[in-house]
């Protein structure tokens, strides 16, 4: 993704919700986006789905994936060929994302009747032979998401399940299709914090066991060091930086980044958050909109944001003055 | 945007507005515009079933009286029983239904019960029952209409009260100590003010409905009383011929209850937006 | 849920019985010489009132009341002299004949009509859509039935102006024209018999296809907007499936309940119908009977109407509590 822009037309004025995002994802790794609420993740995410409401306009040099642009694809080219098979999607609200009124077994034959790998394009009856393959394939996936007695659980409506139950039924669906890339949207928020972990441990071992990437937004940094192989920032539609997850809790060298890290409670310093406000997106600061509650601005901030240059290995950063020394601790 | 501005942006709503405002003024000033106002009362055979013309607008009757000035002083009583029989089934059905959905008693599972049997019956069918048994007269249509037109509002009343119950601000205003009448009166109905206000307006549309029904059956008030449903009952038998004998009470009709529905969904828009489904029903 | 309804079945019927019985017996000064007609003599009058028991206190009136319903007694037509029961039952398959083939006609009519609308949202065709389900709403059903019958059958002559049928129906099996040609393969009497209906269907189907398109309408968006249909879409499930199947199922529930309503409206205007189309229906027979003052006709066709809409609002219970998983 190359300089990709969206902004909503809302009541109150024109929303600049993305503003010029770069970021490439590699082959079978996991990649964090992290930031607060209102950054702009969760719309990233969507744009990348083709999943955009009505009053949202994307524009963009480039969005390749797999070797094809996705700007230039059409809607239907995009919904059959694209969404739900090579980039499938894992919703943060499980229970919502079910249609009560069905079963969970009648959704995820659905989704496999259009989307799995074994469908042939322009196929216009489902076979039975296929629906067979495919429902031998839903049952194993659902083995493999730790999920019990998987035939019985078909029989289920959603309100009958548990929420971590949910969830790794979301799980099976993203991964059903066999795709590329999995975008995980907050995808544990609505979870209990007991079955957190196991969760995002089982999407980590599912998805490097089958070479999958995956794009997962949270405004947990917790949950991002837990599996994710690079982290990229955002604020305010804006992303920041991008580092191995390793170098970036050593060495963030955004200032916004290491205040967010320094945000995080700790014995010694207690509680502490970043001044300011988060900016409104109708009217966002000039250049980097975290300049005003920046320690190290400057003019040149307010003027432009600054192009990505990576500062170590893997590690990009889109800042007039980072910091070199590495954090302690 | 205040409750007026917001209203009238809706077109549709604004429409409805300028029926009905046109209703009113063809009822007050029924007089002045009338052509023959006399008709109401007197006969000309001589101009018996003419169509319309440059004397008669909307043509003659089966009496020779003129259709136009005969609807004028019809829209009199159309308004009338809408807004009496509308009020009176307010006036009971609110207190029943403020009172059922707020005690959870015996008492107000009676009241319940008793509105649901009322509900029991379609409508008109009831209203039928009871205005035959009355007879056929202004008052017993209103009476009729009144009676079974109170249990609407009561189950909405009903409805909301109960689901209201449980919000915060009843329990705090409960626990500062006011009286159930207190909180029903002062609390409850404000905050049902608004879809009661949407469904009286449209009630209205159907109480007109109804008792142009019941004037169709003959059990309205009698001749020569320029009822709506009556006039269209008379025109039945000098049809194809005499077409605009029922013409044009019916598009009044039309007209007047399509103008309460119109205002009514614009109502419903600008009062609550959160009732905005869209268009949806009563 | 379904039991407790069921279980408040026989008392809202013994209140029904009740209120018609208030209405009958208790709101006229003197039932007697409502019942005896306008021209009758004091000697007539008090015939009728020791006939009838009207000169029994009225607890027990009530009591012999409901006794004579349980057994079926509706009293006497005071006009065809025969049991008001037997009229209404003879009279019955006329009205549901016309009832069905108009709520077939509303639903499958109007269940897409308001899909469309809603998908379309303030296009043309939804302009369209509000405009005639604003208008059909508004509009008093005689006066439709009068305006079809003048314009199909008096201008155009494509219709018969009234009746059910020209000569005999065919030999009743079920008692419905249509069903019983079809089974016997009596094709002409079809042909006949479907003219027939077609207008008096047509002004009952209206309304009701109004109110089906206007709830079809919002039920659709209601549910469009929900997480589980972005969540077909974000995967790339063909629209028209997520439309047709998925959103449908949600908004059509909530259309369920309004069966009820529709129906009740069905019946109301049944007896205007019927009574422009000379339609020998019930509400043809309430009509006759009001014009004829026949008091028990009015009562019992009260009564009928009244247990046969609790009946079908039970059904609509039923079934809605069928349909949606979530209430079991």
């Amino acid at each position: 993704m190359r300089d990709l822009s969206v902004t909503f037309t809302t009541e109150g004025g024109i929303a600049r919700v993305l503003d010029g995002i770069d970021l490439s994802l590699l082959q079978g790794e996991i990649m964090g986006l992290v930031g607060e609420s209102g950054s702009g993740k969760t719309t990233l995410a969507r744009s990348i789905l083709g999943a955009l409401p009505p009053n949202a306009r994307l524009t963009g040099q480039t969005l390749r994936f797999d070797g094809r642009d996705l700007l230039t694809l059409g809607a239907r080219a995009a919904a059959e060929q694209v969404r739900g098979r090579t980039i499938t999607f894992v919703p943060q609200d499980p229970f919502s994302s079910f249609n009560p009124l069905f079963t969970v077994g009648d959704q995820l034959g659905e989704l496999m009747r259009w989307k799995s790998p074994d469908r042939q394009p322009g196929e216009r009856i489902y076979a039975r032979a296929r629906k067979r393959a495919d429902r031998d394939r839903t049952l194993a996936m659902l083995r493999s998401v730790q999920l019990a007695d998987p035939e019985r659980l078909l029989t289920k409506y959603p309100h009958e399940l548990s929420g971590g139950q949910r969830q790794r039924v979301m799980i099976a669906m993203a991964l059903l299709p066999e795709p590329r890339l999995v975008i995980a949207d907050e995808p544990t928020t609505a979870v209990d914090v007991t079955i957190q972990a196991q969760i995002l441990k089982l999407l980590r071992k599912l998805a490097t066991e089958r070479g999958v990437s995956v794009l997962f937004t949270t405004h947990d940094l917790g949950a991002a060091w837990e599996i994710c192989d690079r982290i990229t920032v955002m604020y305010a539609g804006q992303a920041l930086e991008t580092a191995p997850v390793a170098s970036f809790f050593r060495e963030p060298m955004v200032p916004y980044t290491r205040l967010l890290l320094d945000s995080l409670p700790s014995r010694d310093a207690g509680l502490r958050g970043i001044a300011g406000d988060v900016p409104s997106l109708v009217a966002p600061p000039t250049g980097c909109r975290f300049h005003p509650r920046c320690p190290g601005a400057s003019d040149v901030c307010r003027a432009s944001h600054a192009v990505a240059v990576a500062l170590a290995p893997e590690h990009w950063v889109r800042c007039h003055h980072p910091h070199r020394e590495p954090v302690r601790a | 945007m205040s409750l007026l501005r917001r209203l009238l942006r809706d077109r549709s709503a604004v429409l409805g507005l300028v029926i009905i405002t046109v209703l009113v003024l063809a009822a007050l000033l029924a007089h002045p515009l009338a052509t023959f106002p006399q008709d109401v009362t007197t006969y000309h055979l001589s101009n018996r079933l003419l169509p319309p013309g440059a004397t008669f607008w909307f043509g003659t009757d089966r009496m020779g009286g003129d259709i136009y000035s005969r609807m004028l002083f019809g829209a009199r009583l159309t308004i009338l029983i809408a807004v009496v029989a509308t009020s009176v089934s307010v006036l009971i059905g609110v207190p029943v239904g403020l009172v059922a959905g707020y005690c959870t008693n015996r008492v107000s599972d009676l009241l319940m019960r008793v509105s649901d049997v009322f509900l029991a019956v379609p409508q008109i069918v009831l209203a039928i029952a009871i205005a035959q048994t009355l007879g056929p007269a202004i008052q017993n249509v209103i009476l009729a209409l009144s009676l079974t037109y109170w249990p609407f509002w009561a189950r909405l009343v009903y409805a909301e009260t109960r689901s209201l119950r449980n919000e915060v601000f009843i329990e705090a205003a409960v626990a500062l100590g006011a009286s159930p009448l207190r909180v029903m009166v002062l609390h409850v109905l404000p905050s049902i003010a608004s879809s009661l206000i949407v469904r009286t307006t449209i009630g209205m549309g159907g109480a007109i409905l109804v008792a142009a029904a019941l004037g169709f059956l003959g059990l309205g008030p009698p001749p020569p009383t320029p009822e709506w449903g009556r006039m269209i009952a008379e025109s039945r038998e000098f049809l194809p011929q005499a077409w605009w004998y029922a013409t044009a009470p019916g598009v009044a009709i039309l007209l007047v209850v399509m103008g309460f529905n119109l205002l009514g969904d614009g109502l419903r828009d600008a009062l609550d937006p959160r009732l905005r489904r869209g268009g949806d029903g009563r | 849920m379904i039991v407790r309804r069921c279980l408040w079945m026989p008392p809202t019927l013994l209140g029904l019985a009740l209120l018609v019985f208030a209405v009958s017996h208790v709101i006229p000064s003197d039932p007697a010489r409502v019942m005896a007609g306008e021209n009758a003599t004091p000697d007539q009058i008090a015939r009728i009132r020791h006939q009838y028991g009207l000169d029994q206190p009225l607890p027990e009136q009530f009591v012999h009341y409901v006794r004579d319903l349980l057994t079926g007694n509706m009293g006497t037509s005071l006009f065809t002299q025969r049991p008001v029961a037997d009229d209404l039952w003879a009279r019955l398959p006329a009205t549901l004949e016309l009832a069905l083939y108009a709520v077939v006609l509303a639903v499958v009519i109007g269940v897409p009509l308001g899909v469309v609308a809603a998908l379309r949202r303030n296009s043309l065709l939804d302009h369209l859509v509000r405009v005639i389900t604003v208008t059909g709403l508004a509009m008093a059903a005689f006066w439709l039935a009068i305006l079809l019958q003048l314009l199909f059958s008096m201008w155009l002559g494509w219709t018969p102006v009234q009746g059910r049928i020209n000569g005999w129906g065919p030999d009743p099996i079920t008692g419905f024209y249509t069903l019983d040609a079809v089974l016997r393969g009596d094709w002409d009497t079809l042909g006949q018999s479907l003219r027939y209906l077609a207008l008096p269907v047509l002004t009952l189907a209206l309304p009701a296809m109004a109110t089906i398109v206007r709830f079809t309408r919002a039920g659709v968006l209601n549910v469009m907007s929900s997480n589980f249909v972005f969540y077909q879409t974000a995967m790339g499930i063909p629209r028209r499936r997520v439309v047709w199947k998925y959103i449908l199922r949600g908004a059509l529930i909530g259309t369920l309940t309004q069966i009820g309503l529709i129906f009740g409206n069905l019946i109301a205007g049944a007896v205007v119908v019927e009574t422009v189309f000379d339609w020998p229906g019930l509400g043809g027979f309430a009509v006759n009977s009001i014009l004829h003052s026949d008091y028990n006709a009015v009562m019992g066709f009260t009564l009928f109407a009244g247990v046969m809409f609790i009946a079908i609002n039970l059904l609509v219970d039923i079934a809605q509590s069928l349909l949606d998983p979530r209430g079991r």
